[in-house]
């Protein structure tokens, strides 16, 4: 087998029994990219030559006997998460020169473990886009088709995993940006649940709801991953103390009268023929499987893109007042005075669909709309964490699809955006919740497009979802199959 | 028409902190330009900030010492507005849920009633940075920004409507200057920045119950120019009135140069600051513990101390509360009463000599190398009649320039008062041989010579000779014959 196409449990074992070295895995991932790149553009920028240094350094690590399971394990991240030295756009022209002086969090405690950056990966500009078709940096496409979108924010994030150009990624997910490009690009992709991982050096689009996660092969490989950057970060005062537990012991592949709920308002007449028929087919193979039905309700589904559009806009459109040319990013070159330099910069810096957000959340929180539109989606958002709350007393885990449709056309949507919003329905709730999720991949579209299922858990019920997915999993084939690029 | 004038202030005060109220950064004044700067402060893609424990601290110490109500949860919120030196595009404060609540200082002015200025919310805030302009090497002809102060902890103070005049508006300011001063949360050094007042002016008919329409005027960053500033906007205001205008709301600048105030913005061109409450951060909630815990931990205040040194100690109303301005300048005292019982005496020097003497070389009481110890031990000198109060001020400067304690000096430099009434006498006795023209303007009833006389002995005995004896003795001599 191709070193590119090992996952990273499988991976680790070849480097600890001294099969492979993580340069000869490194060279072989950046060869891959090299010649799959063009087709599908997941990157934004690549760093070859300190990727190699530090495979170097993580073969002398293994060689000592102080391995981490990620040690030399080729990695990439989304462009939204700071890494110093290393230039970080966050998909946007604003950020075209910006090279950070410190880094995530999460980042920082992955390269602790011993990993290897081959770069950054495209995303919407700013996080905001369910296509990647917004960024900067031009269009990711599907590497099952390459004329869809890979989905977004993190669809670089995604189609580096089905075009094997990593072996494992970071995403964030502020309304699905991790589980809608997974279940596109056939990928697993978890959003923890809110506090559960840091997010200080991480691009802020909508504080209260952007999570970061992993997006890998297979369910094993999510649990690696989270394991390694989850936990309580002091310089996040909204990270959560709760300990972390080890996430791959609970694969136990036992999901006996284990309680699958199955809210009704998600599995609706109009839902894609495709997605409806791979949901039929994993709830029969969960049946087998010895899991229990339960039908639920989630009363106020139908206000949460509404709802999240409100709270979300508000949130950006105070976080990217930053981006204002005076201390780094882009600053335009001719302007008289200060508020014109602002205005420019941020005109010219900005794309359209960063532009249309920061403007709904100015006026969001304006001064005589703010009670009628915050104030009031934030209480619509407290009844949307009750339906959650309500559910989870008698169920284990929420089974929904992650997507209404399979992968759409690249342009398709992009001159409509509120149809472009509707394609996030089913991942936004979890965000308002603040609760955590997977995408695991669940079949395919006639015209062979990956689909994804969504396993909602409670609060730090990430345990749970990974047993169930990795159950499924261990049932199904689905993960098993490649994109023929 | 008769006007009253109706005032409100909104005061800012810098945080003592070691370090800033989102950062680890440090809040030393004066370092080189953005050297004391952090991604967080900074305000770099992807900083979040983390709450200074030691500022919460520092709110519900001040909270307490006005009478405020703590909230049990209080929301830190963002205020946005784009200013090249607010690095985040928003200033993390508090706006629908402060810390501190509903308080009130008492302020007196002289010969006029207690009055009770209500303060309707005390809330924690982060400052902005510095924008500096064109004096610097390489910004000739643009302008730089210096975020060293950025991220500095405030905490705001706003009172009710409840001033009435610049006078009362000004004693408000001291007895809140010297509340936070006295509680060490704040340096209160004005022209620092550290203690910093907008004040909220309008006028409305003597007996009317509508309030006027109000300005704000910023930049009033002095005793002195809060007095100037809103007296002349009370008069700006009314004699717009009388000419038949109206008075806008507005924003106003003080220029301290000119003594006036200026339009620096109008209600249509006023901010919409689209408060809302910071995701970043989590509710601040102080337990019932905490504030009981705060409350033992809280100095006597000076309203407290004032009165106490008033009923028990005797001093007049006028010296405690010169001996109460400050919290080291009670201490000093009480600790020189504790080792000399002469409460009037020590308040005395206090307010003379040794505020002289501070004041002459710009030391700060709590470094006066005279310590109270010492100071208590020359006046129980004076008072046991070994030297004179005017041998004493010889003694305190000694002690002052050159160390040691006074009865040493006192001794080495033969200071002591001579109380021997035979060796007053010879003196007397000489003087009143040498002056007979003027012992006979006495014996005629003239007896203001007697001053004269008082004076050639004490020169003739270098200062030493008991006063009070001299008095008698010379009395009794002159009166003799």
């Amino acid at each position: 087998m191709d070193i590119f196409e090992l996952t990273i449990h499988q991976m680790h074992n070849k480097l600890s029994t001294g099969e492979i070295s993580s340069v000869e895995a490194t060279r072989a991932m950046l060869a891959r990219i090299e010649s799959v790149e063009p087709q599908v553009g997941s990157f934004v920028t690549l760093t070859p030559e300190s990727a190699l240094a530090e495979a170097e350094a993580a073969d002398r690590r293994i060689a000592s006997g102080d391995a981490h399971v990620l040690t030399g394990i080729p990695l990439a991240l989304k462009d939204i998460f700071l890494t110093e030295g290393i230039r970080t756009t966050c998909g946007s022209r604003m950020l075209h020169n910006f090279v950070p002086p410190y880094s995530a969090t999460s980042w920082e405690r992955l390269r602790d473990s011993g990993c290897v950056l081959l770069g950054k990966l495209n995303q919407d500009e700013f996080a905001m886009g369910s296509s990647n078709e917004s960024s900067a940096f031009g269009v990711t496409r599907n590497p099952w088709d390459t004329a869809c979108i890979p989905g977004g924010s993190s669809g670089g994030s995604a189609a580096a995993i089905a075009a094997r150009q990593a072996t494992a990624t970071l995403g964030t997910d502020t309304g699905g940006s991790i589980r809608q490009p997974a279940s596109h690009c056939g990928c697993v992709g978890l959003k923890p649940t809110y506090g559960r991982v840091s997010r200080y050096g991480v691009i802020a689009y909508a504080s209260s709801l952007d999570q970061v996660g992993p997006i890998t092969r297979d369910v094993t490989d999510c649990a690696i991953m989270l394991g390694a950057i989850a936990g309580y970060d002091p310089k996040d005062s909204t990270s959560v103390k709760t300990p972390v537990p080890d996430y791959t012991a609970a694969l136990t592949g036992d999901v006996k009268g284990l309680k699958i709920g199955l809210p009704k308002e998600y599995f609706i007449a109009g839902l894609d023929r495709d997605v409806q028929a791979a949901m039929d087919r994993a709830i029969e193979t969960y049946g087998r499987l010895g899991a229990e039905f339960v039908e639920i309700s989630l009363p106020h589904t139908d206000y949460a893109v509404a709802t999240y559009y409100l709270v979300a806009t508000a949130e950006a459109s105070s976080n990217l007042a930053r981006y204002d040319g005076v201390r780094f990013g882009h600053r335009s070159e001719k302007y008289e005075g200060l508020i014109d330099m602002m205005t420019k910069s941020r005109s010219e810096g900005f794309g359209a669909e960063v532009k249309r957000r920061i403007m709904l959340g100015t006026y969001a929180l304006s001064s005589g709309y703010y009670d009628a539109y915050y104030v009031k989606a934030q209480k619509v958002r407290t009844l949307i964490m009750g339906d959650f709350t309500r559910a989870f007393e008698n169920v284990d885990v929420i089974l929904t699809p992650v997507a209404p449709t399979p992968a759409f056309k690249i342009g398709e949507k992009v001159n409509d955006p509120l149809q472009m919003y509707l394609s996030d329905i089913f991942t936004i709730p979890v965000n308002l919740a603040g609760t955590c999720a997977m995408a695991v991949p669940a079949g395919f579209s006639a015209s062979g497009l990956p689909i994804g299922l969504q396993l909602i858990g409670k609060p730090f019920g990430e345990e749970t979802i990974l047993r169930a997915g990795h159950a499924f999993e261990q049932a199904t084939e689905w993960h098993m199959r490649k994109a023929d690029i | 028409m008769k006007y009253q004038p109706v005032i409100g202030l909104e005061v800012h005060t810098q945080l003592k902190t070691g370090s800033k109220i989102f950062c680890g950064c440090s809040t030393t004044f004066g370092s080189e330009p953005n050297s004391q700067t952090c991604p967080v402060c900074l305000g770099l893609p992807g900083a979040l900030p983390v709450l200074n424990k030691k500022v919460v601290e520092f709110a519900i110490r001040a909270g307490l010492a006005t009478n405020c109500i703590i909230a049990h949860q209080s929301v830190f919120a963002r205020k946005n507005y784009f200013y090249p030196d607010l690095p985040k595009g928003y200033q993390i404060s508090q706006f629908e849920e402060p810390i501190c609540r509903k308080g009130w200082l008492d302020i007196q002015l002289e010969a006029q009633e207690v009055k009770r200025i209500g303060i309707t919310r005390i809330h924690m805030e982060e400052d902005a940075g510095k924008l500096v302009h064109g004096d610097v090497p390489g910004l000739e002809d643009g302008s730089g920004v210096d975020l060293n102060r950025a991220c500095t902890p405030l905490l705001e103070v706003v009172s009710e409507p409840d001033l009435r005049s610049s006078d009362e508006a000004v004693a408000y300011l001291k007895q809140l200057h010297r509340i936070v001063t006295w509680l060490g949360i704040c340096d209160g050094n004005m022209e620092e920045g550290s203690f910093r007042c907008d004040a909220n002016v309008s006028v409305m008919p003597v007996g009317s119950d509508t309030l006027g329409t109000r300005a704000e005027i910023k930049n009033v960053n002095s005793f002195r120019f809060v007095k100037q500033a809103i007296d002349y906007e009370i008069q700006r205001q009314i004699d717009l009135i009388e000419d038949g205008g109206s008075v806008v709301q507005e924003t106003r600048l003080f220029d301290p140069n000119s003594g006036t105030t200026r339009s620096m913005r109008s209600k249509e061109e006023a901010h919409d600051y689209r408060y809302f409450p910071d995701p970043d951060l989590v509710p601040v909630v102080i337990g019932a513990d905490w504030v009981q815990h705060a409350q033992g931990e809280l100095p006597e205040l000076p309203e407290h101390r004032r009165q106490r040194f008033i009923t028990e100690l005797g001093l007049s109303e006028y010296d405690a509360e010169v001996i109460t301005a400050s919290r080291a300048m009670a201490d000093y005292f009480e600790e020189c009463v504790a080792f000399h019982h002469n409460a009037k005496a020590v308040s005395n020097w206090l307010m003379g000599e040794v505020t002289r003497a501070l004041n002459d070389s710009g030391t700060a009481i709590d470094a006066c190398p005279v310590i109270p110890r010492q100071l208590a031990a020359l006046i129980k000198l004076i008072d046991n009649g070994a030297i004179s109060g005017k041998i004493a001020k010889t003694v305190f400067e000694e002690m002052w320039k050159n160390g040691g304690e006074p009865q040493a000096i006192v001794q080495k430099e033969g200071l002591a008062q001579v109380s021997d009434s035979s060796a007053i006498e010879a003196i007397i006795d000489e003087i009143i041989a040498a002056n007979p023209a003027q012992v006979e303007e006495f014996r005629g009833g003239k007896e203001k010579v007697f001053g004269f006389f008082v004076g050639l002995v004490m020169r003739a005995s270098k200062g030493k000779a008991n006063p009070a004896l001299v008095n008698e003795l010379l009395l009794a001599k002159l009166k003799e014959n």
